[in-house]
C-alpha cells in the first residue's frame, strides 16, 4: 500500500518550504509535490512607488541573494528609462556579484547542503593522520586540512557527539543514514572546511560592504550607476578588495571544488544521487561583466530534453505563468477592469503519513487535484524549465563559451565522470562548484578592467529624467546565484505602475501546470527510492541541491499561462488585473 | 564623572556579579563545553577575547573596569537556550548573524552553544525539526530566549504562513513561543514593526510580533540589524537579568539613543552647507553631505554611524548613499523617496548652510523629544524577569 510522507519545515534553505511523495511498498516515491508555505505580497507592494525606491523595496525579497533583486530592478528601471550607465559602474556592480556569487556558493555548499553529504558523526572515527594525507588526493595545497587543524575539529565535535540532546543545531539529524557515502577521514576533512567557510562567507560579505555600504541588503546601486565613487577612486579600498578576493579564490580552489571532487568519487554509484533528473531543459542567460561589453558567461538560450547538440533562443514573449495549483483565483473569465485576483488560499485536507518513528500519525496533506502552494508554475512555450547554475554551465558548454567548456572537461576528467552524470542531482550540485571555480579564475579581470578605465574616466553615474508625461517599460534580466532572473516594470504618471518577478526558484519549485506537467523539483523526486521512510534524507539532499529560495519564489503574477508583460498589480485587493 | 554615578556603577558592577554566580549555579545546557573552551579550541587567545569584551562593554556604554565581567557572562552564555523563528521575512537578519564581527564569537554564541531551534543552521528537517523546538519549549519553559525574525501575517485568520506537518500558522507558532519565553527580541525591522510587508498596501496584513503577544517584547529593528545590535542587546539581558532602557518604539537606549546625523562622518560637510547634488559629481568624490541626494540620518535612530557593519567595513553613508532610515517603525512609507530630501519641499527655500542645518535639527529634536519619553530600564520591566532560578 502507498504511504505519503511529509517533510516540512525543509530546514537549511532561505523560505519556508514543504515536500509530500507518495511511495510504494518498495519505497519508491510514485508521485511527488511541493509547497511554498509563505505569501508577501511585495510586488503589490511596489505599485505606485516612485521608480527610484523599487530596487531597494524589491532587494528585501530576499535577504540571501541580497544583491541580485536589488541589481536587477535597478536594471529594470534603467531599461525602462533608456539609461546606458557608466562602464565604471558596470565593472564595480560587477565586483559585488562576484563576492556573491561565491558567497552563496560556499555558504549553500558547506552551511545548507553539506550536512546532507557529510556525516559529521561519523568523522569522530576518523583518523586525523590519515585524513591529512588524504586530503592532498584532491587539492595540491588542501586548507584547514593539516592533522592539527582536523584533530580541533574532532575535538570540537566530539564534545557535541557525546551528549546527544547537547548537539545544538546539529541535534536529531538523520546521522548514520545508508546513504551517506564518504569515509569518516572524508567527512572530518569535509566538516573542518564547514568551520573554515564561515569565516569566508564573512569575508566575502567583507568585499560586498567595501563597496556596497553593508551587507546583506547592500545599499550603493542608483538608477543610472552606483553612490560609490569615493570608495572606488581610494587605492585602499580597492587593494582590500584584491586581498580579500585571492582568499576567496583559494578557498574555492583548495577547498570547496576539491571536497566536490571528492564527493563526487564517493556518491558516483548512490542511486539517489545519480537518478537522472525529472525536467531535462535548461534555460540560461549572460552574467557577470568583466569588461566592455564582455561577460563571463556569454551565452543566451535554452536546451532541450538534454541534448547539448543544440542551444535555442530565448523569446522572452514565450515566458508564461498560471496558477492552476497555486493559491491565487483564477480570473481568466473576468473583464480586465474588474479582474482582481485575490490569494485564494484552500490550505491542506486531513490525511496520514509516516511519521519519525516510522509509524503513521496524522497529519495535514497536500491536496493535488486543487490548489497547494503559494510558488506559480513559470513556462517557456509551455515548457518547464530547470534554471541556476547547472543551467547556467550547461547552455555555456553547449554554446561553446571556451572558458567553460575547459573547465567542465576538466572536472570530468578529474572525476572520470561522463557528461551524463552532469544530468543528475550530483551534478547539480558539481555544477555550482564549476561556476564558482570559474569566477574564482576570472572575476577579478573586472577589477584589472575597473583599474585601467578609472585612469581615463571617472564617471560612476550618468543622469536622467523620468517624465511624468511619459510611459516607459523595461526590464532586467541577468544570472543570480540560483538562476535567471528576470524584473519587469512599466512606469506611468512618474510612479511604478505595474511590477513582476521572474524569480530562479519560482522554476524549479513550481507546482503542477494545467497541461499536468510538473516544475523541477517535483519530477526530480518521482522514481527517487527511499530507504528509511522516516528519515527521508534522500528528499531533502535533492531538493537543496537546487539550493532553495523561496522567499524569492513567491510572488502574485497571475492568470493562466499569459504574457509576463502584460499584468498589472491591483493594490487595494493585493491581486492583479490582465491588462 | 560625579560621585553619584560612580556609587550607582558599583552598585551596578555587585549586581552583575551576583547575576553571574548565580547563572553560573544553574546546569550548562551541554556538559563538559563552555563558550570558553570553545574559545581555545577556535584559536582564540585570551587577548581576541578581551578585546571582544572590551568592544561590547564600550557599546553598552558601560565603564571599562566591566570588560572582566564582560567576559565572565560569555562564559555563562551557555545557560541560556535561545528558539529563533522565522516568520515573513527574507532571512537577512540570521544572514547579518553569521557576518558577525570581532570575529566568529557572536556565531559561536549562536551556532554552537545553546541554539535549540534555527530553521536555517539546524540539520533537523521535517518531524525531526518539530521535535526539536517542542523539545527546547518544554524542557526549557520559562527560561528561554525567543528571537523572531520576519512580521506575522494576520490576515485572512494568519493562512499566509505554516509551518510544519500540522501545518500551524506561523501566527499561532509565534503567539506559543512567547508564552513561555524569558525574554523576546524581535529582530529586524520585520519582527519589530511589520516591515516590508507591511508597506501600504500590506496585503499579508502583516504586523508586529509585539502586536500578536501581551508580552513585552524588545524591538531590535534595522534591515537587518547589525549583529552587534543583536549580540549586545542579548549580553545586556545576561549581565543585567533584566531587560534594557527603552525608547518609545521598545528599542534599546544603549543602541538606538543616538541619531545617525549627530555621529555622522559627513557632518562638517552638513553645517558647512557642502551637499552632493547629484552621485558621482565632484562632491560625491571629496565625500560631501549626501543630505539633499536623500539620506534621512537627521530622521532616524541607530548605531551605524558609530559601529557600522561588517567588521568596521563600510556603512550606507560612507558608500555615498545616505541612510533610509531602515530602523524606524514603517519607514518605508513614511521615509518619502529614497534619492530625495524627505522635506525637499517644505524646506528648499532655506536650505542653504546653516540655515539647513537649523532645519534638520529642528526636525531631528522633534523625533528625539518623542523617542526620549521612553521607558526607564528596571523599574518599569522588572515585572518581566524571568521566574526564580
Amino acid at each position: 500500500m502507498s504511504k505519503r510522507i511529509v517533510v516540512d519545515p525543509i530546514t537549511r534553505i532561505e523560505g519556508h518550504l514543504r515536500a509530500e511523495v507518495i511511495v510504494n511498498d518498495d519505497g519508491v516515491v510514485e508521485d511527488a509535490f511541493v509547497s511554498s508555505t509563505l505569501w508577501r505580497g511585495l510586488e503589490v507592494i511596489a505599485k505606485d512607488r516612485d521608480p527610484r525606491n523599487v530596487a531597494i523595496l524589491m532587494q528585501r525579497i530576499c535577504g540571501v541573494c541580497t544583491y541580485s533583486h536589488y541589481l536587477k530592478s535597478t536594471m529594470a528601471v534603467e531599461d525602462a528609462l533608456g539609461i546606458k550607465i557608466p562602464l565604471n559602474a558596470e565593472l564595480v556592480r560587477t565586483l559585488m556579484n562576484v563576492a556573491l556569487f561565491i558567497h552563496d556558493h560556499v555558504v549553500h555548499f558547506y552551511h545548507l547542503h553539506g550536512v546532507d553529504w557529510v556525516d559529521i558523526t561519523s568523522a569522530l572515527e576518523a583518523n586525523p593522520a590519515k585524513a591529512a594525507k588524504l586530503a592532498f588526493k584532491y587539492s595540491d595545497s588542501p586548507i584547514a586540512a593539516g592533522e592539527a587543524d582536523l584533530i580541533k575539529t574532532q575535538e570540537t565535535i566530539a564534545k557535541f557527539a557525546k551528549h546527544p540532546q547537547g548537539m545544538g543545531p546539529f541535534a536529531n539529524a538523520y546521522w548514520g543514514h545508508g546513504t551517506y557515502r564518504l569515509t569518516p577521514e572524508q567527512n572530518l576533512i569535509a566538516l573542518s572546511h564547514y568551520l573554515k567557510a564561515l569565516e569566508i562567507q564573512r569575508i566575502a560579505a567583507k568585499m560586498m560592504a567595501i563597496f556596497g555600504g553593508k551587507n546583506p541588503h547592500p545599499q550603493s546601486l542608483v538608477v543610472g550607476g552606483v553612490s560609490c565613487v569615493m570608495d572606488i577612486l581610494d587605492p585602499t579600498r580597492m587593494s582590500e578588495y584584491m586581498e580579500n578576493f585571492k582568499k576567496l579564490a583559494d578557498f574555492v580552489d583548495n577547498a570547496y571544488y576539491s571536497d566536490i571532487k571528492m564527493a563526487a568519487e564517493m556518491y558516483k554509484d548512490e542511486p539517489s544521487v545519480t537518478k537522472p533528473i525529472g525536467v531535462k531543459n535548461f534555460m540560461g542567460v549572460q552574467e557577470l561583466m568583466i569588461g566592455r561589453d564582455e561577460y563571463l558567461f556569454d551565452s543566451n538560450g535554452y536546451i532541450l530534453d538534454a541534448d547539448i547538440s543544440k542551444v535555442f533562443e530565448i523569446d522572452e514573449d514565450l515566458i508564461t505563468e498560471e496558477a492552476t495549483h497555486a493559491w491565487y483565483a483564477d480570473d481568466e473569465a473576468q473583464h480586465p477592469y474588474d479582474g482582481t485576483t485575490v490569494p485564494n488560499y484552500t490550505g491542506f485536507v486531513k490525511g496520514q503519513s509516516v511519521g519519525p518513528d516510522g509509524k503513521m500519525i496524522h497529519s495535514e496533506n497536500i491536496d493535488p487535484k486543487g490548489k497547494y502552494s503559494w510558488i506559480k508554475s513559470p513556462r517557456y512555450d509551455s515548457k518547464p524549465m530547470e534554471v541556476g547554475p547547472l543551467a547556467s554551465i550547461l547552455v555555456n558548454y553547449a554554446s561553446g563559451n571556451k572558458r567553460v567548456k575547459e573547465a567542465v572537461d576538466s572536472f570530468l576528467k578529474e572525476t572520470g565522470l561522463p557528461v551524463s552524470a552532469l544530468f543528475t542531482t550530483l551534478g547539480r550540485t558539481a555544477a555550482r562548484a564549476i561556476q564558482a571555480k570559474l569566477i574564482a579564475k576570472y572575476g577579478m579581470e573586472a577589477f584589472y578592467n575597473l583599474i585601467e578605465n578609472i585612469k581615463v574616466d571617472e564617471e560612476t553615474c550618468a543622469q536622467y529624467i523620468i517624465d511624468k508625461n511619459k510611459e516607459y517599460k523595461g526590464r532586467g534580466i541577468g544570472e543570480a546565484p540560483r538562476g535567471m532572473l528576470i524584473h519587469w516594470i512599466r512606469i506611468k504618471n512618474g510612479v511604478c505602475e505595474n511590477y513582476q518577478a521572474t524569480v530562479p526558484s519560482t522554476w524549479n519549485a513550481s507546482p503542477i501546470d494545467a497541461n499536468g506537467v510538473k516544475g523541477p523539483y517535483e519530477a526530480d523526486l518521482v522514481g527517487l527510492k527511499i530507504k528509511d521512510l522516516s528519515q527521508p534524507l534522500e528528499i531533502i539532499r535533492i531538493i537543496h541541491s537546487y539550493d532553495p529560495c523561496i522567499a524569492c519564489a513567491v510572488h502574485v503574477m497571475d492568470t493562466k499561462g499569459n504574457k509576463l508583460s502584460e499584468y498589472k498589480v491591483d493594490p487595494l485587493y493585493g491581486g492583479v488585473c490582465n491588462v | 564623572m560625579n560621585n553619584q554615578v560612580d556609587i550607582s556603577f558599583d552598585k551596578l558592577y555587585n549586581e552583575f556579579e551576583n547575576r553571574i554566580k548565580s547563572l553560573e549555579k544553574l546546569p550548562a545546557l551541554k556538559e563538559n563545553t563552555s563558550a570558553e573552551k570553545m574559545l581555545i579550541e577556535k584559536g582564540f587567545s585570551r587577548r581576541d577575547f578581551m578585546k571582544w569584551a572590551g568592544a561590547i562593554t564600550a557599546m553598552l556604554a558601560l565603564p571599562s573596569n566591566f570588560t572582566p565581567l564582560m567576559a565572565d557572562a560569555i562564559k555563562v552564555v551557555d545557560r541560556l537556550p535561545i528558539i529563533w523563528l522565522h516568520m515573513a521575512e527574507c532571512t537577512g537578519c540570521s544572514e547579518a548573524l553569521l557576518r558577525s564581527a570581532h570575529p566568529t564569537i557572536d556565531s559561536l554564541i549562536f551556532d554552537y552553544i545553546s541554539l535549540e531551534y534555527h530553521e536555517t543552521l539546524m540539520a533537523a528537517a521535517g518531524w525531526q525539526a518539530e521535535e526539536n523546538i517542542e523539545h527546547a519549549m518544554h524542557k526549557y519553559k520559562g527560561q528561554y530566549i525567543l528571537m523572531v525574525e520576519g512580521g506575522i501575517p494576520t490576515a485572512n485568520n494568519g493562512s499566509f504562513l505554516t509551518i510544519g506537518g500540522h501545518a500551524k500558522k506561523g501566527l499561532d507558532i509565534a503567539k506559543e513561543a512567547s508564552e513561555n519565553a524569558a525574554a523576546i527580541f524581535a529582530i529586524g525591522t520585520c519582527s519589530a514593526f511589520g516591515g516590508v510587508q507591511a508597506a501600504i498596501p500590506n496585503p499579508t496584513g502583516a504586523v508586529a510580533l509585539s502586536e500578536v503577544t501581551h508580552k513585552t517584547v524588545i524591538n531590535v529593528p534595522g534591515c537587518p540589524p547589525s549583529e552587534k545590535n543583536i549580540v549586545g542587546t542579548l549580553m545586556y539581558y545576561l549581565l543585567y537579568g533584566s531587560l534594557p532602557a527603552l525608547d518609545a518604539y521598545n528599542r534599546p537606549k544603549w543602541a538606538y539613543r543616538l541619531r545617525i546625523h549627530d555621529l555622522c562622518e559627513r557632518r562638517g560637510h552638513f553645517d558647512a552647507g557642502e551637499f552632493v547634488e547629484n552621485f558621482g559629481d565632484e562632491g560625491a568624490k571629496d565625500g560631501y553631505c549626501l543630505y539633499k541626494v536623500g539620506c534621512k540620518g537627521p530622521y532616524t535612530f541607530n548605531n551605524c554611524s558609530k559601529n557600522k557593519f561588517n567588521e568596521d567595513t563600510s556603512w550606507p553613508v560612507q558608500a555615498g548613499f545616505g541612510c533610509i532610515g531602515c530602523s524606524e517603525p514603517n519607514f518605508w512609507d513614511t521615509m518619502g523617496t529614497v534619492n530625495e530630501p524627505l522635506k525637499d519641499k517644505l524646506y528648499n527655500t532655506t536650505f542653504s548652510g546653516l540655515g539647513a542645518d537649523a532645519t534638520a535639527d529642528k526636525v531631528g529634536l522633534g523625533l528625539l523629544v518623542a523617542t526620549g519619553v521612553g521607558l526607564a530600564a528596571h523599574a518599569t520591566l522588572s515585572a518581566i524577569k524571568p521566574p526564580k532560578e
